[in-house]
Order: structure tokens, then C-alpha cells, then sequence
């Protein structure tokens, strides 16, 4: 597997290979969004409870899903980094971050949006709503660290290490968070343990799960290759694409 | 200090203690100030949400965790900016003894001038915010076993930011989030103490974060250590 990766560590390489990629990305994922919303948002059927403002659960739970995947992937990154000194690792650490942290906080927002007509409320201090915005915190930590350092590889380091520190503390954050919400408030119904939903309603949530997770795919893709020609200005192959291209 | 180039590890550890224990009582205010601090945030809340002593008596556990934490922020600054700032961090880093013992040194003795005098003065603060009489114990348990987990997270806070200029608003960012759980697992067991019901649950996992983070806070410190000094 090393044989087939190792020439993707070269920043030019995996610059290229992914500006082949990115076009592939694109389609896939207007067609998945398309597919999915239309059949989310018209054709998928009401709640029978909720009635149409569930639907907004088509974009709150997969941003929901994937707040929590991209912190991972990035600590991942940033653990290879770390570790085994990958630079283009680093890289995708810093495109992650802020992708992620747009994630949560859709999350949050289709959430506050959803539980106003649902529970009569913006914001309940629901054992889940807080460690979402913990997340939050821990995000907009790694950015703001990202950005205190001018070097980029000194950056990326330090910013690893917080990202490490987090994944270690986000469990523990959650299960407090739970725990201390069971004790103040008994017994809250959580909207998320509902039943199992009708294969009518899983599909088209697996579609658009599908279209936002190829989307978040999409831009970090496009952060990514911003962030290797940003780390590698002053590398002969950049100036020549540099020449090539034009500045524009 | 001695010239012995074969230092064991305690007698390194212990010289560390001794050396920043020295530093902070020849430089009192710094020991002092957050202290003072502490007090004042305590003051405030009262004359903010008014003096019934049943509302006082339920929010007390919160008031006095949330300020001990933001004065245990003020001054982890001190942890290692005075150090990075005329070297002799980079000096302890190249020393041969383990980081690790290092920056565990640092950190107990940045406890003992900070942490233990928050425990001294919190059952006062407890008097004048009408705190339930069975949840003392339970007060001074959660701050003992407590504060030296603010100050081992907040190693690693400082440590990221000390090469940064305007380190202090940053690290409040990147801390604060990481102190959540001790806040919950602290004020639920004094809440717990006072309805006479027994907290020992919450102390254990307080303490179960004690010694976690006790063994894997200097590692994260010593990494981010170097990266700040490069």
C-alpha cells in the first residue's frame, strides 16, 4: 500500500492528481444535491407529526454526522503529521478546520431552526445542543491558533496538538454534558431516539447525506490544493504553473 | 545550583519546584493579583443578581468554580512567559533530563502558588455567598482534586501560545472549552452534597481526570513546547 501511496506524498503530484479529481467531484455532487433535495424537500413524505418542518432534518442531521467526521479526519491528519512528519497532512489539517467549523455551525442553526416550531424554543440546553457547540468551540480554537502563528509548518503543528487534546477530550465532554443535563432536567425526549423511519423517508436522507458529505469532499479538496501552492510558493513547479497559467 | 552534571531525576524535578517557587515569592503580586481576582469576581455576582440568600445559596457552587477557573487563566500566562522570554526554557529543554519531569515541576509548583491558595480562601467566599453547610466538604474536595486539572490543561494552553504575542484572548479560547467536564463533574457533586445525598460518584471521576490528565497533559505540553520554541 506504501508503494502505491508514497507518490502522493509529493506535494506536485497530489496538487495535480486532485485537479483531476475535482471536476469529477463537482458533478457528482450537484447531481447528488440535486437528486436529494428535490427528493427531500417535494417528494418525500411529510411527517406525520411534524408535518413539512421536519425536513430540515435532511440538512441538520447530516451536517450533524459530519461536524463530528471532519474533527476526526482532521486529528487523523494531524496525528500523521505529528507523528510521521507528513507536511501534506498539516496541509489538509488547515483546509478541514474551517470547512468543519462551517458544519457545526449549519448544524447548530438548522437545529435552533428546527427546534423552534418543534420543542417552542431556539435553544434548550440539551445534553447534545451543548457538546455540538463545545465542538464549535474547539474548531474555532484550532483556526484562531492557526492563524496566531505566521509560520505555516509551526502552525500546523501546534494547531495538531490541539486538535489531538480535543479528540481526547471530546468524549469526556460528551458523556459530562449528558450526564449533567440527566441530572438537571430528568428526563428530556430526544427527538433523534425516535423510531426508526420508513424506508420512504431513509433514502432520500441517505442520498443527501451522500450529496452534503461529496460536498464537504469538494471543498476541502479545493482548500487543500490552495493550501500546497500557499506552503510551496517558492518551488520551481508552482512558479511554472505560475508562468503557465498567468496571473490573473 | 550545583555543578553535579549527573542530576537524578527527582533532584531535577525537585530543583525545578524550588527555583519557580522562588521566582513567585520574590514576585508576590503575581501570586496575589489572581487571588485578589478571585475574590472580586466573587463579590460581583451577588451585587448583580441580588442578595436572597436562596438564590445565592443554589448559584454558589457555579460562581465559585467559574471564578476560580477564569483566575487560574489569569495566571497561567505566568507558567512559562517569563522563562521563554529570557531563555531559560530553551535552556531546561536542552538540559538532558526528560521534559516530561520538567515540565511537571513547572506545572505543581505554578498549583502550589495558585490552585492552593483558591482552596485557602474559597470556604469564606462560600460563607458569604450562603453555601448549603453540608456541601463544605464536598467544596474544598472538588477544588483540591480539581485545580490541579485546570492547571495541567492550561500547560498545555500556554504552551501552544508562548511563542505568540497576543497569547492571552487565544488561550482563553483554547482552554475554557477543555475545563467544561471539571465544572460540571465540580458543581454537580456540591450540589449533590447539599441535598445530603453522597457525591463520592462525581469525586471519583474528578479524580479519574486528575490522574489521567497528570500522566498525558506533559507529553502534549512537551510536544507543544517545542514546536513554540522551535
Amino acid at each position: 500500500m506504501w508503494k502505491w501511496l508514497h507518490p502522493y506524498a509529493n506535494p506536485e503530484v497530489s496538487y495535480h492528481f486532485i485537479g483531476k479529481l475535482l471536476p469529477w467531484l463537482a458533478k457528482i455532487t450537484m447531481t447528488l444535491l440535486a437528486i436529494g433535495m428535490v427528493w427531500a424537500l417535494v417528494f418525500a413524505p411529510a411527517d406525520y407529526q411534524q408535518g413539512d418542518s421536519f425536513r430540515i432534518f435532511y440538512i441538520h442531521v447530516p451536517t450533524a454526522i459530519l461536524s463530528m467526521s471532519i474533527y476526526l479526519a482532521m486529528a487523523s491528519a494531524a496525528f500523521c503529521s505529528l507523528v510521521w512528519q507528513f507536511r501534506l497532512a498539516d496541509a489538509s489539517a488547515a483546509a478541514m478546520a474551517p470547512v468543519g467549523a462551517v458544519i457545526t455551525a449549519i448544524a447548530l442553526f438548522t437545529g435552533a431552526a428546527w427546534g423552534k416550531p418543534m420543542w417552542g424554543t431556539w435553544w434548550i440546553w440539551d445534553a447534545r445542543l451543548t457538546s455540538e457547540l463545545v465542538l464549535l468551540f474547539l474548531y474555532l480554537g484550532v483556526i484562531a491558533l492557526h492563524n496566531a502563528f505566521e509560520d505555516k509548518n509551526l502552525a500546523g503543528k501546534a494547531a495538531g496538538i490541539l486538535s489531538l487534546v480535543g479528540v481526547v477530550n471530546i468524549p469526556i465532554i460528551k458523556y459530562s454534558v449528558e450526564w449533567w443535563n440527566t441530572l438537571h432536567q430528568g428526563a428530556t425526549v430526544s427527538k433523534m431516539s425516535a423510531p426508526s423511519m420508513s424506508m420512504e423517508m431513509f433514502w432520500p436522507f441517505v442520498i443527501c447525506f451522500l450529496a452534503i458529505a461529496m460536498l464537504v469532499t469538494f471543498v476541502i479538496s479545493i482548500r487543500f490544493r490552495t493550501e500546497i501552492l500557499a506552503r510551496n510558493s517558492m518551488r520551481p513547479w508552482v512558479r511554472e504553473l505560475i508562468t503557465a497559467e498567468g496571473i490573473k | 545550583m550545583k555543578t553535579d552534571h549527573n542530576l537524578s531525576y527527582k533532584s531535577a524535578f525537585s530543583l525545578i519546584i524550588k527555583r519557580d517557587l522562588t521566582i513567585a515569592f520574590r514576585h508576590r503580586d503575581d501570586i496575589i493579583n489572581p487571588l485578589l481576582f478571585f475574590i472580586i469576581v466573587v463579590t460581583l455576582f451577588p451585587l448583580g443578581i441580588g442578595p436572597e440568600s436562596t438564590t445565592l445559596a443554589r448559584i454558589a457552587p457555579g460562581i465559585i468554580w467559574v471564578a476560580a477557573l477564569l483566575s487560574t487563566l489569569l495566571s497561567l500566562d505566568r507558567l512559562f512567559k517569563s522563562d521563554h522570554e529570557d531563555g531559560s526554557l530553551e535552556q531546561m529543554m536542552l538540559s538532558p533530563h526528560p521534559i516530561f519531569i520538567l515540565v511537571l515541576a513547572k506545572i505543581i509548583a505554578h498549583w502550589l502558588v495558585t490552585g492552593l491558595p483558591l482552596i485557602f480562601i474559597a470556604p469564606l467566599l462560600a460563607v458569604l455567598l450562603h453555601l448549603n453547610e453540608n456541601s463544605y466538604g464536598a467544596l474544598m474536595l472538588t477544588l483540591l482534586l480539581g485545580t490541579p486539572v485546570l492547571s495541567l490543561l492550561g500547560a498545555i494552553g500556554v504552551a501552544l501560545t508562548v511563542g505568540i504575542k497576543k497569547g492571552g484572548v487565544l488561550l482563553s479560547l483554547l482552554v475554557l472549552p477543555l475545563y467544561i467536564p471539571i465544572l460540571i463533574f465540580a458543581t454537580s457533586a456540591i450540589d449533590t452534597a447539599a441535598m445530603n445525598l453522597p457525591y463520592s460518584g462525581q469525586l471519583a471521576i474528578i479524580a479519574a481526570l486528575f490522574f489521567g490528565s497528570l500522566t498525558l497533559a506533559p507529553f502534549a505540553v512537551s510536544a507543544a513546547l517545542k514546536v513554540s520554541t522551535n
